[in-house]
């Protein structure tokens, strides 16, 4: 910032060939943010529209502008964030608090359409028609040929009515006096009215309406439920029951049964009460919590000690083959986690597995299906994945403390363990707290070595929903949200757990950086 | 020199804007050939269908001036995303799917109806009947599987009339394991409903047309008598939660018994073995009647092109062409009653259509989804020995109750 203003030459005002470059790239950044908003629009998702146009509007003011320098650098990295973390995260809890899952999947307009479709019936014994589709006009309608022979045409206001001199081609009418008729090309381009399209049989409603799903054959159908859009209701037409919005996203008749389909609303803190207060959740809930906070916090102290140990031992001149032995420890880390978790998975087995059949020649011990020792392997699997991280990590914090402080300590006289507690301990730390948080902060969420070894089994024997002894919060999640199958979906109920999770670990997280800053005073 | 923002900013969206426009005035000058229609027809396939959807959809482009895009997916991800795709418009306007999704998906809103007319009359009974829900058919069936008692004719030589026979020509045959039935310790209690059902615990009511109702039937004394059963089998060593779906047909295929319980999607593996198809031997005294599940397509409720996926569904999908061509590639027994018969020259696939004529389709309600997470477990349980039999057998089934609330 010592240059004068003079001989600073910015891309931002001047016409040299940074600028044309930039006026280039931020050309092509325009386009793709007109293309995206053009298309958003097209669709009608104005939140993604007015989303795109005021990132463009900054990203042009930025990079044209002269005082947003710092920016210029961040906005990339910002925009990637705001699209990938806080939108999801945002999200997340949006859906945390409604009811979207099982029954609640959409909106209300989709749940009444989906409910008017669902209620519409062929009426019994009615004949299948050939039909042909044909235009009055602007307004469509239909021509069938009846069981007699005799060609019936109509539109949605005109009930069918039998027309002469009408052609008839292989059991089809292919003119109609009065109407034309439309070819298959025509059809396709209005498909979205033709399927909309009743035509009414008589006069008299109750006769039903012919309908149509592919354009060559017709079908008379009667509706048994409408909708009332005025007063906002459902009618059945056969009993005459009377279904209102309930307010938790169904429509309900006054004795309380409700129809399939309903739709998303917001349920308040629902979700989170569920969680803590109801019974079949919150005592399991509580455990897997614990369980979680002793898997994150064993995992990473054993793996830090173990990889600390290892790298102490190795850091010793003494040892010969170092380079191979240091090789050959980092092979765990090189092997993907879900795979070396699902061969786990294979070699823990109680009856064809290799530790039981081979190293404890027949044994049937139950490593994955018995409480405690499934905790145990994990833990165990979990040691043998992640000390290599740590054993790396170690080894380059050892090899960068200075020899003086060690030597200091060794002329005022401090013996090996004074020496490693009060200072190699410490000046390690600093390096490496960090780490150890996000290692924490990883555990906490490990759902792929779960997943993959135990499944969250074996199961609570007391507990009413499929949760097991080695399930952690986010393997809890994934069982409640049903993705799986196995169990009503409820992403709702999984969306405010994760917002648990993301309190639990950001104060966890927030909190133990704070306490890391002290260990930086040390230095 | 001084410019301002805006200036700039209109320069560079103006620059953007012509190379836009120089884009889309090429294609106005030199194209002459017809445009399509400019509909497109979405499907999502998993593997298995792939090929076969494929050759019914040439024709149907050809004759009918159209696209279809066929989007390959995981069988096991159609469900969830046909479920959270379909209501922001994205999703396809017809997918494969399974029968019993029918009820979730119906609660959820994403399908309509198909009206198969007279054409309901040629498919099996049993696989219109799987889609129909309230009087209203929702999928065009063209496959329906079972389980049966597949048996190594060479080990065997008759087929077993009830569950103890079974045992004892097992043991006679001398193999390692009498019988091979796929556990693991999760429990399989599809591959287990037979057995459940020849004690008469059927797992919800059905009504007189076999519809099922939502109330719950495998509890009480033949839920009691069947979960006893288990633990006595489990105890005797035929029953384990060792034996796995792999495990159990890496065993059968090695001789290492005369009976397995599975599906015709074992069949690949065992293509050296000279094989029988039969009933599956009844352990109570009911008839062991399997699930029935049946494979079709689904037509979405927000599809655009629901004329085309309608007309490309009853027009092009229901000939025994094109049920023929899902049979080789899936090996399952078509739906199609005329294609069935074709495929029933096999007397493999003959006999699993047999057994299927006495089965019972798999309960599409929206309460099945709470079922699978409880019974299994709780079978393997019993079966292990970590649970009392009668105990964890009614404890689940009010835990079931309790999750369909």
């Amino acid at each position: 910032m010592s240059l004068p203003q003079a001989t600073r030459t910015s891309s931002a005002t001047g016409w040299g060939p940074g600028f044309l470059a930039k006026l280039v790239l931020i050309a092509l950044v325009d386009a793709f943010g007109v293309f995206a908003a053009l298309a958003a629009w097209n669709e009608g998702s104005y939140g993604i529209l007015a989303a795109t146009l005021a990132l463009l509007a900054v990203a042009n003011w930025v990079y044209f502008s002269k005082q947003a320098l710092p920016l210029k650098y961040i906005l990339p990295g910002l925009v990637f964030l705001l699209v990938y973390q806080i939108y999801v995260v945002a999200y997340t809890g949006y859906v945390a608090f409604t009811n979207y899952g099982d029954g609640h999947n959409s909106t209300k307009e989709d749940a009444i359409e989906a409910l008017l479709v669902q209620n519409e019936r062929r009426v019994e014994g009615s004949p299948s028609s050939p039909l042909t589709v044909v235009a009055d006009g602007d307004a469509l309608g239909f021509a069938i040929v009846d069981e007699d022979g005799d060609v019936l045409a109509g539109t949605a206001d005109r009930p069918l009515e039998q027309v002469d001199g009408a052609t008839v081609e292989s059991g089809r009418a292919t003119g109609v006096p009065g109407f034309d008729v439309l070819d298959r090309v025509q059809v396709l381009e209005r498909q979205q009215e033709v399927t909309a399209l009743r035509v009414p049989v008589s006069d008299d409603p109750e006769d039903g309406s012919v309908r149509t799903q592919d354009a060559r054959t017709g079908y008379v159908f009667l509706s048994s439920l409408e909708y009332d859009e005025a007063a906002d209701t459902l009618t059945d037409t056969t009993t005459g029951t009377v279904y209102r919005p309930d307010g938790e996203g169904r429509f309900a008749a006054d004795d309380g049964t409700t129809l399939a389909v309903g739709w998303r609303v917001n349920v308040g803190a629902d979700n989170f009460v569920t969680a803590f207060a109801d019974d079949r959740y919150a005592g399991p809930f509580l455990r897997i919590l614990l369980w979680t906070f002793v898997f994150a916090i064993v995992s990473v102290a054993s793996t830090f000690l173990l990889g600390l140990f290892l790298a102490i031992t190795f850091n010793d001149a003494r040892v010969r083959g170092r380079k191979i032995y240091r090789t050959l420890l980092i092979l765990p880390y090189a092997i993907p986690g879900f795979l070396a978790a699902l061969l786990w998975s294979g070699l823990l087995n109680r009856s064809f597995g290799f530790v039981n059949q081979v190293l404890l020649g027949g044994a049937a011990i139950p490593w994955l299906t018995d409480p405690w020792l499934s905790k145990l392997s994990v833990l165990g699997v979990n040691l043998w994945l992640g000390f290599p991280y740590m054993f790396l990590i170690c080894t380059g914090a050892l090899q960068s403390l200075s020899s003086d402080v060690l030597e200091a300590a060794k002329i005022d006289g401090a013996g090996r363990w004074r020496t490693w507690r009060s200072i190699t301990l410490p000046l390690l730390l600093i390096s490496t707290a960090p780490l150890l948080i996000s290692s924490f902060a990883f555990n906490f969420n490990n759902f792929t070595l779960i997943y993959m070894l135990t499944g969250g089994g074996p199961r609570f024997a007391d507990a009413s929903v499929p949760l097991g002894h080695t399930d952690i919060l986010i393997s809890m999640v994934y069982s409640i949200s049903g993705i799986d199958g196995s169990a009503p979906k409820n992403y709702g109920l999984a969306s405010a757990l994760s917002i648990v999770i993301f309190v639990v670990v950001a104060t966890i997280s927030a909190v133990a950086f704070r306490r890391t800053r002290s260990l930086e005073e040390i230095s | 020199m001084r410019r301002s923002i805006l200036l700039a900013a209109a320069m560079a969206s103006t620059l953007a804007l012509a190379a836009c426009a120089g884009g889309t005035d090429e294609p106005a000058d030199g194209d002459a050939s017809p445009a399509p229609a400019g509909e497109t027809l979405t499907i999502w396939v998993d593997e298995t269908r792939q090929a076969a959807v494929e050759t019914a959809a040439a024709t149907f482009e050809e004759e009918n001036d159209v696209d279809v895009e066929l989007v390959l997916k995981n069988f096991e991800d159609i469900r969830p995303d046909f479920l959270a795709q379909v209501p922001t418009g994205e999703g396809p306007d017809i997918t494969v799917g399974a029968h019993d999704w029918l009820g979730e998906l119906l609660s959820a809103g994403v399908v309509a109806p198909i009206e198969l007319g007279d054409l309901a009359d040629s498919f099996e009974p049993v696989s219109v009947a799987a889609f129909t829900q309230d009087g209203q058919v929702y999928g065009l069936p063209y496959a329906v599987e079972n389980i049966a008692l597949i048996r190594n004719t060479a080990l065997a030589a008759e087929a077993p009339a009830t569950w103890a026979d079974a045992i004892a020509a097992g043991q006679a045959a001398g193999t390692k394991y009498p019988v091979l039935i796929q556990t693991g310790t999760e429990g399989d209690p599809y591959t287990f409903y037979p057995l459940q059902t020849s004690f008469g615990a059927p797992v919800f009511k059905q009504n007189a047309d076999g519809s099922y109702t939502p109330e719950l039937a495998l509890g009480g004394d033949s839920g009691t008598a069947f979960a006893t059963w288990l633990a006595e089998q489990g105890k005797a060593g035929v029953l384990s939660t060792d034996i796995t779906y792999d495990i159990a047909v890496e065993a059968f295929k090695n001789g290492e018994s005369p009976f397995i319980v599975g599906g015709p999607w074992m069949l690949e593996q065992f293509a050296d073995l000279d094989l029988a198809i039969d009933p599956i031997p009844a352990a109570g005294s009911q008839p062991a009647q399997p699930f029935v599940g049946v494979q079709g397509f689904y037509v979405s409720a927000q599809s655009e092109n629901a004329l085309l996926a309608n007309d490309f569904l009853v027009n092009y999908m229901a000939t025994p062409e094109a049920q023929l061509a899902l049979y080789e590639a899936g090996n399952r027994p078509p739906a199609l009653i005329e294609a069935a018969d074709t495929a029933s020259e096999d007397p493999v696939t003959a006999g699993f259509r047999e057994v299927g004529a006495e089965a019972v389709p798999m309960p599409s309600i929206p309460e099945m989804g709470s079922v699978w997470a409880f019974w299994g477990v709780t079978e393997a349980n019993i079966i292990s020995g970590a649970a009392e039999p009668a105990a964890a057998w009614e404890k689940m089934v009010s835990d079931i109750q309790g999750a369909i609330g």
